[in-house]
């Protein structure tokens, strides 16, 4: 009844190749982001932004990254967690080089430099394939993390081995550090991440997010056809990595403030992405935020109900959450193989036509 | 002639902590050969393993504390094979039998989370200190190679060795010479000719997942016995994987070249590499080692050449 296309006739081709040709998408989309943008900061305090919006904006556009190159083109990978150190350590060094430099360009140049090693370590795609592929690109992820762990230079040969963000102002306001307010936080972040995702839905859905998925359902056909598998699979990986490595620099400068690279970018931080994908779904811009909604919220949801509801001392509950964890991921994984967002594309097809039968 | 001593050393013993991968790798070869299933949570079995074996044969455990004796180490091994076999029975049941034609990174994901579900379990019936696993298994060095060669070598590691050796025998003529075998080669070749001429799935992956539960078991003992028993004894899936992409997939003999190289490459680089570039490197080297031998050989040493058709 109020989801309907039906009347909705377009008469340019500009209107007809929108990214949300549908109105009601269209509103919804627009809806979701003003209530992001302007009712959201009033509200926000320090417990939502840093326990659930924050994690769950940056945990999505890694995803976001990885969905790209794991959904769009195909290519497993297990490196994510090293991606977004190399993002994070990029904007460390860069702050630190040049205090001055406005830091939505120190984000982009940490997501080229991401970009660049991503490009490096997915040389090998072109000749290994599948589960070979996934865990060669653990090579990157323990490689990576070793270095970063090892070598002075990456962490200015301070002590403890760690990076802490220094405060960085964006405009006159204070974005990082523990003097930023939680809404300054949330709305710098929220603006990247809403910039990145619009491009990402733009870049799938043109001709290289086309070649891509030629190489992902079958790369040899898409070879005959005429399509690089070189320059596709390259490009994936550095768009990719370049999603991954921006997201690696908020998650550090914005969110974490200060982080030791063996404990914060470690394999768990790969397969957690990983996961985000799965359960959100395959080859979906959409799937990567309810996928990350899903991965942020339940084990908040899980400790609270447990700790708070049924009186587990931490511990306890710490194990059961991993149990439950486990078993939501089977559960979703049998019932819905294709994610969240399979589920939101079956709900809209019902909603086409509720409230009739046919 | 110290220094080649020395070199000697350090080789066999890489060549026994290969043979401690290559037992580790196995499993996963298994698996996938049978189901085409990357099976991450085979380190959590082993984890698993040991825990049970562990909880028969110490006074603090859940068994104990039921029945009030504690089992003899000849009984308790073969419980603790009853433990994994109901395991395997109880993961098809409730996993695989509603996945068959998924996406195998689906399958693969599945396995994690099935890894995270033991591990939870693991960790809430028996808790999740370090323990001690003794069954016996000869420790510290052997006098008898030091005394004549000079040579120092764990015991536990050359027993761990004899013991892989066995498991591979036993494993080739169950494969090669049981009616079970050739119905396990025949699903590995292909799910649906198998189902065709009469092989009942269901009952190979409970057979499959059964036989990598045991040996997760002898892998959980080797290891458990080696460092005791502790969550990080699941980790050591992570140092199976460049053993298993570098002798391929879908091979028995390959697990256990790839584990050897794998072995005596990591020691080797560790002690003449690895205080060039400030240690530590057994993390990753690994797999840069892998990935060298993969850019030659996509399908991994021993895998089954990749024929691709459009």
């Amino acid at each position: 009844m109020f989801y309907r296309e039906s009347g909705q006739l377009k008469s340019s081709y500009i209107a007809d190749q929108a990214m949300f040709p549908i109105a009601q998408d269209r509103w919804f989309v627009i809806g979701v982001l003003a209530v992001a943008f302007l009712v959201a900061p009033f509200f926000i305090n320090e417990y939502w932004a840093n326990a659930i919006l924050l994690p769950f904006l940056v945990y999505a556009l890694a995803a976001l990254g990885l969905n790209i190159l794991t959904g769009y083109c195909g290519q497993v990978s297990l490196g994510t967690g090293a991606f977004m150190a190399v993002g994070a350590y990029a904007s460390f060094k860069l702050v630190g080089f040049f205090p001055e430099l406005n830091f939505l360009i120190v984000l982009a140049l940490s997501g080229v430099v991401t970009a660049a090693v991503g490009m490096i370590f997915g040389l090998p795609s072109l000749r290994i394939k599948g589960f070979y592929l996934a865990v060669a690109t653990l090579a990157a992820q323990f490689f990576l993390v070793w270095m970063f762990n090892k070598v002075g230079w990456f962490y200015d040969y301070n002590l403890t081995g760690m990076i802490t963000v220094r405060p960085i102002d964006f405009f006159g306001i204070r974005i990082t550090g523990p003097e930023a307010t939680p809404a300054a936080k949330y709305l710098f972040t929220l603006t990247v991440v809403a910039v990145l995702a619009l491009s990402a839905k733009n870049i799938v859905r043109g001709r290289i997010g086309r070649e891509w998925m030629a190489i992902r359902d079958m790369d040899i056909a898409a070879e005959l056809i005429g399509i690089r598998p070189l320059q596709a699979k390259l490009s994936a990986f550095a768009v990719s990595s370049f999603y991954v490595g921006v997201a690696g620099a908020l998650y550090f400068a914005v969110y974490l403030g200060s982080v030791e690279p063996v404990e914060a970018f470690d394999i768990n931080q790969s397969f957690y992405v990983l996961f985000i994908i799965i359960i959100g779904g395959l080859g979906s811009v959409l799937g990567a935020f309810l996928g990350a909604a899903f991965i942020v919220l339940v084990p908040i949801l899980l400790k609270n109900i447990m700790v708070g509801g049924m009186g587990f001392d931490s511990g306890m509950a710490g194990h059961v959450e991993i149990l439950l964890m486990g078993l939501l991921i089977i559960f979703f994984l049998i019932v819905e193989p294709h994610g969240l967002a399979r589920l939101w594309q079956i709900a809209k097809e019902k909603l086409r036509l509720w409230p009739f039968p046919h | 002639m110290a220094f080649d001593i020395f070199l000697l050393e350090v080789i066999i013993s890489g060549l026994m902590t290969g043979v401690m991968y290559a037992l580790v790798a196995l499993g996963f070869v298994l698996i996938f050969k049978a189901s085409g299933i990357f099976n991450f949570a085979q380190g959590v079995m082993a984890l698993f393993a040991a825990l049970a074996l562990y909880d028969f044969l110490a006074e603090d455990g859940w068994f104990f504390a039921v029945f009030g004796f504690t089992l003899p180490v000849w009984l308790a091994i073969p419980a603790t094979g009853l433990i994994m076999v109901v395991l395997a029975w109880v993961i098809e049941r409730t996993v695989l039998r509603f996945m068959v034609k998924q996406n195998e990174i689906i399958l693969f994901m599945a396995t994690i989370g099935l890894a995270f579900v033991l591990e939870g379990l693991g960790d809430i019936l028996f808790g999740s200190d370090v323990k001690p696993l003794d069954i016996g298994i000869p420790q510290g060095a052997s006098d008898w190679l030091l005394d004549n060669f000079n040579l120092y070598i764990e015991q536990l590691e050359i027993f761990a060795a004899g013991t892989a050796a066995v498991l591979v025998v036993v494993l080739a003529i169950f494969f090669q010479r049981t009616r079970i075998g050739r119905a396990l080669r025949a699903v590995a070749d292909d799910h649906q000719a198998a189902l065709s001429v009469g092989v009942s799935l269901d009952k190979i992956w409970v057979i499959v997942w059964s036989v990598s539960g045991i040996v997760a078991l002898v892998a959980g003992i080797m290891w458990g016995s080696k460092s005791g028993v502790q969550f990080s004894l699941s980790l050591i899936a992570l140092k199976a994987l460049p053993v298993l992409i570098l002798g391929g997939f879908t091979s028995v003999p390959g697990a256990i070249v790839g584990g050897l190289i794998i072995g005596v490459g990591e020691k080797l680089a560790e002690v003449y590499i690895g205080p060039m570039v400030g240690g530590a490197i057994e993390n990753w080297f690994a797999y840069m080692l892998a990935l060298a031998f993969l850019l030659f050989r996509p399908q991994g040493l021993f895998g089954e050449r990749i024929i691709e058709r459009v």
